[in-house]
């Protein structure tokens, strides 16, 4: 019943290819030399993820990581940039000393979870059915069965709203 | 779809946002690692969700709220960071090594100290 | 009688205490110039007082004693036959008991009136001689402890108590000589004396220790009447020797006598001639049963060496109170020397009229020396107008310590000399030899203070400010009252004390050594009749200068062991900084810098740390899915 791995679906070989791009644009992001660059490229692997949701059938999360992250995030990252006024040019010293470390720590790290992630998942299978992502089952069980963790994280969210104005401006003295 | 093709790119978007974290300089660009890191969870949720046909989408809705609290993190660091420009002029991590131990042996345990008398001497000096 | 015995140790150390503690009540910091004169009139009360008590306890004890008829053994037997003893408290030490006790009988009785006579001459002698002192009241105090401790000794019924009052003396001894310690000499001489009579007391200790467990009794009684074997004996008396030695000044512990001649006069004529000294003669009369005669043969050639090397050094001295101290050590010969001979009655004898005569000439030096403002005999001369009792009855010591009729010292010499004639000692004549001599050289040394001292020209000046170590300045009249009458009443016993010995003298012998004595004394006289300004030492001729440093003994000493000793030390401390010390910071140092490459990771930055987290998180997981 389950098909073998190679060679793949016409499904999978989208999601390859999206794949690919998400992860050389992230690749970018963690390698260029140029910060506002690396927003940028942060805007396409963020893209490409949007568009692997989609291949996997949850079009509503695929919006909202458009909506929040390509819209908001990375603006936010762009206003940040902006006024710690990094340069905008190409900057040598981006990388820290301890680089070959963590090349060596990351290798180490992909190595052992793709290890161990082939090795669990070598034949779970399972035929895409498209609509269970849809807005409509998503919205009917956040607001049912995760209403309450829903609400919780609102509360959250005006907290960090309201923590990011008091630590963001200079009038509000702490009390002495 | 295999389930092992997402769950690979999410483990190697993984790698590549730790690689982030740790190697570079700029605390903008930390802070992008990070959510190279997060997207990867996000990945593994979905297509597990996917893969389990959860009637109550969890994975799915565990995705958004992890959008949610990054956004919110975004917003909470970029506020940290631009503290830390005001104060220090550099928001360099390997520069900021105040929780570092002191080299010198020599040197007093609280070098601030003697800091308050020399304060307190210009501050009287002013007045005459 | 024990009750008046502990009456009279117990008297002088309340005496002490009261004058330490109550003498600046109530104004104890302030010393101001009256402050201090009414502090001296207390502690002069507190010291005079005890001290006369002690006498009076002390001659009620000789008449309750006294009688007739006892068993004429020794001549105290005879006077004074009656005996007591009394035990507070046993303390039971687990192995030997240890009786807290006193026993009274004729030896101890006679000590301790001449114990108490001179205590309470010199506390009386004192009050003037220190006058103005500002540290008074310690120093009487301090006396009357040193006699609390010396009669201690002398009831003692128990080997450890009297070894407690023995080592009360070397304490009290090491204060009062470092009296005026302002002086680096004189708290050298304290010192010393403190070390060499401690030298001493540990082969003391020691010796007690093996004649108590030999005997299973500490008690003196039960000592004597325990059947011990001769090896034993000998062991345990030639430790007791090694104290005998350190505590009388003998050869070769001598050395300390002559330089505690530093300490006030008055405590040379208690400790040095009188008390301290004669704790040794002592302790040898009344242990005497238990010496076997290899002991006594040892003490006799110590005895010979010691009389005659120190009459001679006592010759070429140039200090009046060393004179005296080295005549001291060779009169102290003279007593182990009849020990020796097996007549510790001739002992007792001459340690009596000894004391006498050498309180009273230690008593009249210090008058002297107050009246001088010098110890030098080439300071003194032409004495005899200006301080005519303090002449006369000098004049009596000396004729005293030559053995002249018919003072003291003729008989009780005499007696010891007769004791050896008649001893079956196998060193009889090498001793009778040196005994003979050393008569003749006293009589030379006595009659050169004697002359230097009272008569010639007179050269005495007044001393800008005298230094500490001698007393006051000239003042060109006789001593004050209070030093008058201690020589006075001690001048009595010194010219007829001799005469309850008259009746054991052997006439040819006493003559013999009258001769010998006149002898020298006559060599002297016509040396200084031909020249009064020169000094009659230079007889000696090239023999002056070993004799006036007393043969080198304290260099030879100083070479041998101080320097030796000193060595020693340095090297250990060397030692202590360099290896100890090293070895310790070394191994801080080692700490610092290995913990220094454990700090090199904690440089604050955040990313390492975090590198090393999942550097280490990494190898958990694999580990977990290796093993698991």
């Amino acid at each position: 019943m389950t098909p073998a791995l190679w060679p793949p679906t016409a499904q999978e070989i989208v999601f390859l290819l999206l794949s690919v791009v998400a992860v050389g644009s992230a690749l970018l992001v963690v390698t260029t030399r140029q910060l506002v660059h690396a927003a940028l490229w942060l805007v396409a692997c963020f893209g490409a993820l949007a568009g692997t949701y989609l291949v996997l059938t949850a079009e509503f999360v695929a919006w909202v990581q458009v909506l929040i992250y390509v819209g908001a995030v990375v603006v936010l990252m762009l206003f940040g940039i902006m006024l710690t006024r990094a340069p905008i040019g190409r900057t040598a010293d981006l990388n820290s000393g301890n680089r070959v470390i963590a090349a060596i720590v990351a290798i180490a790290t992909a190595a052992v979870l793709v290890t161990v992630v082939i090795d669990g998942f070598r034949t779970a299978y399972t035929p895409l059915e498209p609509g269970t992502g849809s807005a409509e089952s998503l919205g009917g069980s956040i607001f049912r069965i995760w209403v309450l963790p829903f609400e919780a994280l609102s509360v959250l969210l005006l907290a960090a709203l309201i923590g990011a104005i008091v630590i963001s401006r200079t009038d509000i003295k702490g009390r002495e | 779809m295999h389930v092992v093709y997402p769950a690979v790119v999410a483990a190697l978007l993984f790698s590549i946002g730790v690689y982030g974290v740790l190697a570079r300089r700029n605390t903008i660009l930390v802070l992008m690692s990070v959510e190279l890191m997060l997207n990867a969870v996000n990945l593994n949720l979905v297509a597990f969700d996917v893969w389990l046909r959860d009637q109550l989408h969890g994975g799915q809705v565990l995705t958004l709220f992890v959008i949610v609290i990054a956004a919110a993190e975004v917003g909470i660091g970029l506020a940290i960071v631009l503290a830390v420009y005001r104060n220090r002029q550099s928001i360099d991590l390997d520069r900021l090594r105040e929780l570092s131990e002191p080299t010198e042996l020599s040197e007093p345990p609280s070098p601030n100290g003697a800091q308050p008398v020399a304060t307190k001497v210009t501050t009287g000096g002013g007045p005459e | 009688m024990i009750v008046a015995a502990a009456l009279i140790v117990l008297l002088p150390f309340v005496g002490a205490v009261a004058g330490l503690l109550g003498s600046r009540w109530p104004r104890g910091g302030s010393r101001t110039e009256e402050n201090n004169a009414r502090a001296n009139r207390r502690a002069g009360w507190f010291a005079v007082g005890p001290a006369a008590g002690a006498l009076v306890l002390t001659v009620w004890l000789a008449w309750q004693v006294s009688g007739a008829g006892g068993s004429a053994d020794v001549f105290w037997a005879e006077f004074l036959p009656g005996s007591a003893e009394g035990t507070l408290t046993v303390i039971d030490t687990g192995a030997i008991p240890i009786s807290v006790g006193l026993q009274v009988d004729g030896l101890s009785v006679l000590t301790a009136i001449l114990v108490t006579v001179v205590a309470t001459a010199v506390q009386v002698y004192s009050v003037g001689y220190l006058r103005g002192d500002s540290r008074f009241p310690s120093y009487s105090a301090f006396i009357s402890l040193f006699t609390s401790a010396m009669l201690l000794v002398v009831f003692a019924a128990d080997l450890l108590v009297l070894y407690v009052g023995w080592e009360i003396m070397g304490l009290c001894s090491y204060l009062l000589i470092g009296h005026w310690w302002e002086d680096r000499a004189n708290s050298r001489a304290a010192v010393k004396a403190f070390l060499v009579t401690r030298l001493g007391d540990v082969a003391f200790l020691f010796g007690i220790f093996t004649l108590g467990f030999a005997a299973g009794s500490f008690r003196i009684d039960d000592v004597i009447a325990a059947d011990i074997s001769t090896g034993t004996l000998v062991l345990a008396t030639m430790l007791l020797l090694g104290g005998v030695a350190g505590k009388s000044a003998q050869v070769p512990l001598h050395t300390w006598l002559p330089d505690a001649m530093a300490g006030p006069t008055p405590i040379s004529a208690l400790i040095h001639a009188a008390t301290m000294v004669a704790a040794g003669i002592f302790i040898v009369a009344r242990l005497f049963p238990v010496f076997p005669q290899p002991t006594l043969d040892v003490l006799g050639v110590l005895a010979a060496i010691g009389m005659l090397g120190a009459a001679l050094a006592a010759l070429a001295q140039d200090d009046l109170k060393r004179v005296l101290a080295y005549s001291t050590i060779s009169q102290l010969a003279y007593m182990a020397a009849a020990l020796s001979a097996g007549s510790p009655d001739a002992a007792i004898f001459h340690l009596i009229s000894h004391g006498a005569f050498k309180a009273l000439l230690f008593l009249c030096a210090g008058a002297v020396i107050h009246h001088v403002g010098s110890n030098l005999l080439s300071h003194m001369g032409g004495l005899r107008q200006a301080m005519p009792i303090t002449f006369w009855t000098m004049t009596i010591g000396f004729a005293a310590l030559m053995g002249l009729p018919p003072t003291s010292g003729f008989f009780s010499k005499d007696a010891v000399i007769l004791a050896i004639e008649h001893s079956t000692s196998p060193i009889r004549l090498f001793l009778y030899g040196s005994a003979l001599i050393t008569v003749g050289v006293t009589g030379a040394y006595a009659i050169r203070a004697w002359l230097r001292t009272f008569f010639g020209e007179e050269h005495v000046h007044a001393l800008a400010e005298p230094t500490p170590g001698t007393a006051h300045v000239f003042d060109g009249r006789e001593a004050p009252r209070t030093m008058v009458w201690p020589l006075v009443l001690l001048a009595i016993p010194a010219l007829l004390l001799g005469f309850i010995g008259v009746a054991d003298m052997d006439w040819p012998s006493a003559a013999i050594s009258l001769l010998v004595a006149l002898l020298g004394a006559g060599i002297v006289y016509t040396t200084w009749r031909g020249a009064p300004h020169s000094d009659p030492a230079r007889l000696l001729g090239p023999f002056r200068g070993p004799c006036e440093q007393a043969f080198y003994v304290d260099r030879v000493y100083a070479a041998l062991i101080a320097r030796p000793t000193l060595a020693l030390a340095r090297g250990v401390v060397r030692t202590d900084t360099h290896v100890v010390d090293g070895a310790v910071r070394g191994s801080g140092r080692l700490t610092l810098g290995l913990s220094s490459l454990a700090r090199l990771s904690q440089n604050g930055n955040a990313q390492l740390y975090v590198t090393g987290l999942l550097a280490g998180v990494l190898l958990i997981a694999v580990g977990a899915v290796m093993l698991g």
